[in-house]
């Protein structure tokens, strides 16, 4: 089943908003909404929840008082700063606490329990352009990118079910948990990339991250006339590395006056939706053709 | 006092928010970039690299000649760092999170600690020497930020601490942060003095606000609003904004006019500040009213 992940590295380039077109696009497959701590694809898609599931992850650290003898035992063995003194107690401060259960284990007296932490709720949806499954980690919480497999582990398990032949992921910003877990099985990574100083330095670093993985990536530079000079040094990296570059996008506010209608750009009369689909198309035929594997060593 | 400049929303404004209070800024301040998976205040803000220091999480080696195989490491671990192949245990340091427990519990003191790399810190000067400059930096496929942003906060602690016996002490710190509502951001989050939250009007930006709102307001921070973007033409988004923040009692301390020119400026490297006269006002401006709120807010506290 392949599996596209579109992906910026910085936040804000247009994964979302090109996302929910291309699942408009997609004639029979399945939409994944990856950035699990701040999702914004179903108030484009707005999905009617089928199945509602709760995310239970990790454990939490709690000391029971009237079995604490207060040996500090816990307090030292903490890598994480989680246990301090709190008047004459000991106690756990949530936010810090990494769930690793050191504490619970040297423990001398089983004062410390750990309880399973319930981080959100994910759903198994059906929208105007095909099944979809998203999320919503609670506001603060942490495990995103176990969150991110649950996601990706549901897609697949509809997509075989329902003999489906695409799965389409938004992923999140940035390069570390939930977007290293996102990039797992996946077969093309779609990078959108503004030209701006900010947009190239991080769209450097996720192709970075998808060659470490050997992920191929496909390129639509968003924004293009912003900056033409980083738009062209961004098409020669990609031609050094071996990148196709599925699309050119004009800057141009009716991406924006379509996610304020809570639209996909191709729904509407954008002269945009037609380089949309171009470049949708692109990406399908690299897709098709497996886009040619990276070994570049770091 | 430390101002964490977060948004919820990745490309609400942060940096250009960062950068242009720097630019404004009427006294020395460290200017932490805290973006470690996609730092890019140093793109705005010239900074001269005076250091630069890796940061390591440490993580067990496994002495296999020393190893019965008992099992106590996979029973202590929680993050599947250890795996038993055939009869062999297996570890993968990539998945440690650093706790220390299967070295410390180890009945074979077959685990030694040994260091996985996270990444960089880099300190300096920034600006033409007007203030001090810190940034992190993740390694390309280091999945843990949260020990990165630690290692990142300690030095930032340090040259609080340094700065201090100086003739010219920083009194502020500028934090630009990570964007999302999750563990990077907390991090952030919980160690600042002041929470500057950068909203764009629009329906993504206003529901991901809402969302680092509700991830920030347990920490019982002085939490304040910038309105990036106010009046693009057709969107009910700003009166929306306005009335959630007054429902909540978040002030809202600037409103930074949607603008083509600034998108161009920003798509040049320029600092929104030093765009024109009038962007310097807006700054000037976001930096009296946040400088007023937060001696308000400590005060109080």
């Amino acid at each position: 089943m392949p599996e596209i992940v579109v992906l910026s590295g910085k936040g804000g380039t247009g994964k979302t908003s090109l996302t929910a077109a291309f699942a408009h696009l997609m004639h029979n497959g399945i939409v994944c909404d990856l950035d699990v701590d701040a999702p914004d694809l179903h108030i484009l898609l707005a999905p009617q929840v089928q199945q509602e599931h709760a995310f239970i992850s990790g454990v939490e650290a709690r000391i029971a008082r009237e079995h604490c003898t207060y040996c500090g035992r816990c307090e030292v063995m903490c890598r994480f700063e989680a246990i301090h003194q709190q008047g004459n107690n000991l106690a756990v401060n949530p936010l810090r606490c990494e769930g690793c259960g050191v504490c619970h284990v040297v423990c001398p007296s089983n004062a410390i329990s750990l309880t399973q932490k319930h981080c959100g709720q994910w759903y198994e949806s059906s929208s105007r352009f095909g099944p979809m499954v998203h999320a919503q980690l609670f506001p603060g919480e942490e495990n995103s990118g176990r969150l991110v497999s649950v996601l990706k582990q549901q897609a697949r398990e509809t997509a075989k079910k329902n003999a489906l032949d695409l799965i389409l992921c938004d992923g999140s910003p940035g390069i570390g948990c939930p977007v290293i877990s996102s990039l797992s099985g996946a077969h093309l990574a779609v990078l959108v990339v503004e030209p701006t100083p900010s947009g190239q330095h991080d769209f450097l670093r996720v192709a970075d991250l998808c060659d470490h993985f050997h992920i191929p990536a496909s390129i639509i530079i968003n924004k293009a006339d912003l900056n033409l000079a980083i738009a062209a040094a961004i098409e020669n990296l990609c031609t050094e590395r071996g990148y196709a570059v599925a699309g050119k996008l004009p800057f141009n506010m009716d991406i924006t006056t379509a996610m304020i209608a809570k639209q996909a750009i191709t729904e509407t009369a954008s002269p945009l939706g037609a380089m949309v689909v171009d470049a949708w198309e692109n990406i399908l035929i690299q897709l098709k053709n497996g886009a040619r594997k990276r070994t570049l060593p770091l | 006092m430390r101002i964490a400049i977060a948004s919820g929303k990745g490309g609400a404004g942060k940096t250009t928010v960062s950068a242009s209070l720097a630019q404004v800024w009427n006294t020395p301040a460290i200017l932490v970039d805290a973006d470690v998976e996609a730092p890019n205040l140093h793109l705005f803000c010239a900074p001269a690299i005076t250091s630069s220091t890796s940061t390591f999480l440490e993580v067990p080696i496994l002495d296999a000649t020393a190893c019965t195989q008992c099992g106590t490491c996979r029973e202590v671990c929680r993050f599947m760092a250890f795996a038993k192949l055939g009869k062999t245990i297996s570890l993968f340091p990539e998945m440690c999170h650093g706790c220390g427990g299967c070295i410390a519990l180890c009945p074979e003191k077959a685990l030694a600690p040994g260091q996985r790399l996270l990444g960089t810190l880099e300190c300096g000067t920034a600006m033409g020497g007007k203030h001090a400059f810190l940034m992190g930096r993740s390694r390309i496929g280091e999945a843990m930020t949260p020990p990165q942003l630690r290692a990142l906060q300690k030095k930032l602690e340090l040259l609080l601490a340094q700065s201090k016996t100086t003739a010219q002490p920083y009194t502020d710190a500028l934090i630009d942060a990570p964007p999302g509502v999750s563990c990077p951001a907390m991090t952030v989050a919980q160690e600042a003095d002041i929470i500057l939250l950068v909203v764009e009007p629009t329906p993504f930006g206003i529901h991901d606000f809402t969302l680092a709102h509700r991830a920030f307001l347990p920490l019982q921070k002085p939490i304040a609003v910038v309105m990036n973007r106010a009046g693009i033409p057709g969107n009910a988004g700003d009166m929306e904004l306005a009335a959630y923040c007054q429902q909540q009692g978040l002030p809202i301390l600037g409103l930074l006019p949607f603008s083509q020119e600034i998108a161009g400026h920003y798509a040049q490297g320029g600092i929104a500040a030093t765009c024109s006269s009038t962007w310097e006002k807006h700054f000037t401006h976001l930096r009296d009213t946040l400088q007023a709120f937060a001696a308000k807010e400590l005060a109080n506290a």
